[in-house]
Parts: structure tokens; C-alpha cells; sequence
């Protein structure tokens, strides 16, 4: 079986941590780097989708009611999303350790 | 059989890069290193070697395309020598960590400021902790042997690091030796083409120098470090190897006349061979003085080292740069650090001596060896000093 990536002994890596598996960059948890988290107030959002356009991870993508998300296993919490927002539905919460 | 043929060591350096059939040259021209590039460009273009010869605009990009070179299995070879090593230093760190066997001659320059384009080894103590296997040649002989079989070494399944061969900028480069060159069949036989096993290959993508995030960076830092240490051993190997095929044996600590030896030397490069007629002269004249030598830089051969100084009373280290406002001379620091542990360790005093470009004579030998006892007991916080300066 896979290891978690936490893991991993410095026995487990290829030479020079060479990555042999394509798109494999998809398996970057870069959402333990958040100290906050966007959530949503669905009833003001009009799905114009400007939120993905600007999230720098590109990250957000539309659940099954076809609303714009965040998947927090990418998502960084800058803020930017909540920012751009035209109709303020996203609000950044801080994330509790 | 070979022959021995007297030339330029520059040049020498450069046929030996030939002989191993290189792929790949980027390079960038700097003094003192500037004879072994233009001899390499001139052997590409004239048709004598099916090699890429990549004439990049500086030495970032030289080291640079050496990387992407040596990612795609070619066997790859540069040189440089002072500010120019200085300009390559990032790249240097992404060789190494990127396990790629990159053979590079280095002729050791001063830095600037003030400008000075003469030998010392400045350039190659401030590229210590690159992670490069580091190899300190004392004459043309050893430049060109070096060159070839740091190939071997470099890409050895085991090993897959990149190699500088060191040759003291004019003293070495720019003399013209006795060199004896092999046949290109005994070479080709010593370091055939070799497989690098994960190349950049489309039929099998693999990506190099990713990001890694918290949680793998150390992990991936001791991997580098136990790779390193572990190629002591095998650099020996090739190295015995290299002495069964060519006849001439090399070690990480070369001992000379050191038999009962009260003091010793210890000398990098070059200057080494000047220290002998020292030590010839002293031990004519009755006095217990020997000579070591110390060819292996990275990994630093402790064992050997600790082996070679044993009952000792005085050890003298001569430097040839210098670790401002710090431990004076970097391979004095190394080489006292390694026998602070030792029972009965010498007297460890250290000179910083030949700076750009300045000779260290047989009698300044002669005086260091006087003078060394001096400064021993002084107690100093630390006991080295600038010899020959003008007060
Ligand atoms: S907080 Fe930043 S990273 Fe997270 S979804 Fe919004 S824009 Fe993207
Ligand atoms: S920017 Fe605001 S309104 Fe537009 S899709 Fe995103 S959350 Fe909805």
C-alpha cells in the first residue's frame, strides 16, 4: 500500500527526489498552508463564476447545485475569492487549530 | 600503451574531456580557466570530437545548461575558475541535490575585490557546502587523470553526483608538464557510456528539482547527505581501479616522508609539490618534519585524515583563502575539528598564505615551520595566522 505522505522515510525517495509519476503535483495538500477558510452564503450568489477566475490555486468548482466552491484540499485562504466576490457571499473564517 | 607528450595542462584538461567522449560542453571563458574552454571549443569544431558545444552568456547559464544536460543522460563537462564559480553558486546546490553527474574543472582564482585574476582557493572554499564531490589536483599529471576518472566516480549507480576536479589557477593551468596520455581505448574501456536511470525521456516522463514541501525537504536533505558520505568509499574504488589500469594510485590523504614526524604539513593543491623539496631539505638536515596532503575535499576523508596525523605533536595547516572575522583558514577549521576528539592530538596551527597569486617559497616553508611552535603556545582563541603579510 501507498504511504501518507507523512510517512515517507528519506529511504522511500527516488534519487535526487525525482518525481516519476505524471500529474502527480495534483497530490500536493497546499491547504495545510491556510489559517483561514472561505464560507458561503449561497443565497446571495449569482454563479457569475468570478471567484474561480481569480483564485490563484484554481481550486474552486462548482458543486452539485451548480454553486462555485472551494475545495480545501488545495485551497491556500488567501482571500482573494471573498474579495473579488461582486455580491459578498464569501466570508473568511479563521481556521481553529 | 600511451605516450607521454609535454603540454599545456589547460590543454591537457581539455583532451581528457575529449578522450572521455563528452556529449555535452556549456561553458563560459574566465581566467585562469580560459585555455581548457577554448581548446574544448576548438576540438568540437574541428571535427574531433561529436560533442554539443553550448556557448552560453554567462557561467549561471553555462551550470544551468549543464543540469538540463545531464537530466537527459549526456554526459556533460564544463569548467570555470573564481568570480565565475561565485556566478554559478545557486546552480551548484540543484546538481548535487539533483543526484546529476556533471564533471567540472575548476582553476582556482582569488575573488575580487580588489580584481585579482591570479591563483588562490577562495573560490573553491566558498563553494564547500554545495554538496559536490571535490577533488584538489597537485599537478598536471593529476588534473588529467582526474578529469577522466571523475566520470567514473560521478556516474557510478551508487554515487550520481556531480565532481570538480580543482587545479590552482596558472600554477597548474598555465604551465606546460610532462603529461602521460593513455590510448583512447584504455580510456574508453576505464569509462564507457553510461545509463543515467532516470533521464528526461517523453516514453517515460519524470519530473526533477520539484517542490517539496515541509514534510519531505529534510528527508530529502539526509538522503543527499547519506549519498555523499557513502561515496567515500567507492571514490576509493575507482580510484584503485584508475591505479590497477594507468599505474598511478591516488588517496583521499597522500602521506609524505611522514615516518616518526614530530611536525607535519598539510598542504591543498599545487603548492604541495614545493612543501616536498621543503620537507626534503628539513629532513636532511636532521629535523622531524613530514607532509600531508589532502586530495579529497568532499566527502572530507576524517578517518584517513586521523590516520595520517597520528602521534604528531605539531600540525600545520596552509591555506590559501580566508574565513573573515572566523576560523582564519576554512581547511585549517575543518582538519582541527576533525582531530578535536582525538586523544592525543597535535598542536593544530593554521597559516593563511598565497594569496592572489603570491609564491610560498621553500624557505617560507621552512619559516612556518619555525614560526609554528610560537604561536602554539600563545593560547590564542585562535591560533593562525596571515603569514608573509607586511606589517
Ligand atoms: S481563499 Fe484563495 S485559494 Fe482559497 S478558494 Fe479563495 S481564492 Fe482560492
Ligand atoms: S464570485 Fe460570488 S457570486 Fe460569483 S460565483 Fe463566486 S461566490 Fe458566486
Amino acid at each position: 500500500m501507498k504511504k501518507l505522505e507523512n510517512e515517507l522515510t528519506w529511504k522511500d525517495l527516488e534519487i535526487g527526489c525525482i518525481v516519476t509519476e505524471p500529474g502527480s503535483t495534483r497530490e500536493y495538500r497546499t491547504g495545510d498552508w491556510r489559517s483561514q477558510r472561505p464560507t458561503y452564503d449561497f443565497k446571495k450568489c449569482i454563479k457569475c463564476g468570478l471567484c474561480s477566475i481569480y483564485c490563484p490555486e484554481g481550486c474552486i468548482g462548482q458543486n452539485a447545485e451548480g454553486y462555485f466552491q472551494s475545495n480545501l484540499f488545495w485551497c491556500k485562504g488567501c482571500g482573494i475569492c471573498s474579495k473579488e466576490c461582486p455580491t459578498k457571499v464569501i466570508s473568511m473564517v479563521n481556521e481553529e487549530a | 600503451m600511451g605516450k607521454r607528450v609535454g603540454i599545456e595542462v589547460s590543454l591537457a584538461i581539455a583532451e581528457a574531456a575529449k578522450m572521455a567522449d563528452v556529449d555535452v560542453i556549456a561553458a563560459y571563458p574566465i581566467t585562469p580557466q580560459t585555455h581548457i574552454v577554448e581548446h574544448m571549443a576548438e576540438i568540437v569544431a574541428n571535427g574531433d570530437l561529436d560533442a554539443e558545444y553550448i556557448p552560453v552568456e554567462s557561467e549561471h547559464s553555462a551550470m544551468s545548461a549543464c543540469l538540463g544536460s545531464s537530466a537527459t543522460g549526456a554526459r556533460t563537462f564544463t569548467a570555470t575558475a573564481g568570480q565565475g564559480l561565485e556566478l554559478m553558486h545557486e546552480v551548484l546546490y540543484v546538481a548535487s541535490a539533483m543526484r546529476l553527474p556533471i564533471v567540472m574543472a575548476v582553476a582556482n582564482r582569488a575573488l575580487s575585490s580588489p580584481l585579482n585574476v591570479w591563483g588562490d582557493q577562495s573560490d573553491l572554499m566558498a563553494v564547500r557546502d554545495v554538496g559536490w564531490i571535490q577533488i584538489i589536483c597537485e599537478n598536471g599529471q593529476e588534473a588529467f587523470d582526474h578529469t577522466i576518472c571523475s566520470f567514473r566516480i560521478a556516474e557510478d549507480n551508487r554515487v550520481l553526483l556531480p565532481v570538480m576536479v580543482h587545479c590552482d589557477g596558472f600554477y597548474l593551468t598555465h604551465v606546460v608538464e610532462p603529461i602521460e596520455f593513455p590510448t583512447q581505448e584504455e580510456v574508453t574501456n576505464f569509462i564507457p557510456k553510461f545509463k543515467y536511470p532516470l533521464p528526461l525521456d517523453t516514453s517515460k516522463p519524470v519530473s526533477m528539482g520539484c517542490f517539496a514541501p515541509t514534510f519531505i525537504y529534510t528527508e530529502a536533505k539526509k538522503a543527499q547527505e547519506v549519498n555523499i558520505l557513502n561515496s567515500k568509499k567507492i571514490i576509493q574504488e575507482h580510484w584503485d581501479a584508475f591505479g590497477k589500469a594507468f599505474g598511478r594510485y591516488y588517496h583521499p590523504v597522500e602521506s609524505y616522508r611522514t615516518e616518526g614526524a614530530k611536525t607535519l604539513l598539510l598542504t591543498l593543491g599545487s603548492f604541495g609539490e614545493t612543501a616536498m623539496t621543503a620537507v626534503d631539505k628539513m629532513r636532511d638536515e636532521g629535523k622531524s618534519v613530514g607532509l600531508l596532503k589532502l586530495r579529497l575535499w568532499r566527502p572530507f576523508p576524517y578517518q584517513e585524515l586521523r590516520k595520517a596525523v597520528g602521534n604528531a605533536e605539531n600540525l600545520i595547516v596552509v591555506d590559501r583563502a580566508l574565513s573573515f572575522g572566523g576560523c582564519g583558514g576554512p581547511a585549517y577549521s575543518e582538519v582541527r575539528s576533525a582531530l578535536y576528539s582525538e586523544k592525543n592530538h597535535p598542536k593544530v596551527v593554521g597559516f593563511v598564505a598565497g594569496l592572489g597569486g603570491r609564491d610560498i617559497t621553500v624557505t617560507e616553508f621552512e619559516n612556518m615551520v619555525k614560526r609554528a611552535p610560537q604561536i602554539a603556545n600563545t593560547g590564542a582563541e585562535n591560533e593562525y595566522e596571515m603569514f608573509g603579510v607586511r606589517e
